[in-house]
């Protein structure tokens, strides 16, 4: 996928053939937060384009039962979740780049198809402690 | 990776908005990876590669 992707139209087509629900799990501050709301209109926006796609917003200080069953540390955040949470997670604005990442990351959840090797895959299924992976990225 | 073991996490991180967290990880380019805090993985790597860099950790 190209990364000038963010056009409604690639968008839409993206999301358009989603074989499973995708519910985006977005967590969110009132006060001292500004990439919240761009982040909530990004995050709006991708799930107006399937009717696959479904949005839950919390607050990081008030709903903190959520906030732990998610592992959040800061705002704003997006959990991707299918049937299960896998735990993919994104932080900040989802745009350029990110957004590309997202949008892939709503198509491998809702076909559980990780698109790896299957070398890879064996290796994968067979860790039994706890991997955190965080990609530093720059959003353009 | 995390969509097939349910023991890993993964988690993107824009950088320029949590510049304490650049700060901690020494993030001096990108993309940069960090395994369990404490691995680190520079730059796009194969697959193959980064698998068995993640995977390194474990144990």
């Amino acid at each position: 996928m190209h990364a000038d992707a963010g056009g409604a139209a690639n968008l839409e087509a993206a999301l358009a053939t989603l074989a499973a629900p995708v519910r985006l799990v977005f967590f969110t501050q009132t006060f001292g937060c500004e990439t919240c709301l761009p982040a909530r209109q990004i995050v709006n926006r991708v799930a107006s384009l399937s009717d696959q796609i479904s949005v839950e917003e919390f607050n990081i200080v008030l709903d903190t039962d959520q906030v732990e069953a998610y592992g959040i540390r800061r705002v704003p955040a997006i959990a991707v979740v299918g049937e299960a949470d896998t735990g993919i997670r994104f932080y900040g604005v989802p745009d350029g780049h990110e957004l590309v990442s997202l949008v892939e990351s709503i198509q491998l959840v809702a076909s559980g198809d990780s698109g790896l090797s299957d070398e890879s895959q064996a290796l994968i299924a067979a860790v039994e402690q706890p991997i955190d992976i965080q990609v530093f990225v720059t959003p353009t | 990776m995390a969509l097939i073991s349910p023991h890993i996490t993964a988690s993107a991180v824009a950088a320029v908005e949590y510049p304490d967290l650049v700060r901690q990880y020494r993030v001096t380019g990108v993309p940069k990876t960090v395994v369990n805090d404490r691995v680190e993985i520079l730059g796009a790597v194969p697959e193959a590669s980064f698998v068995s860099q993640v995977l390194a950790v474990d144990g």
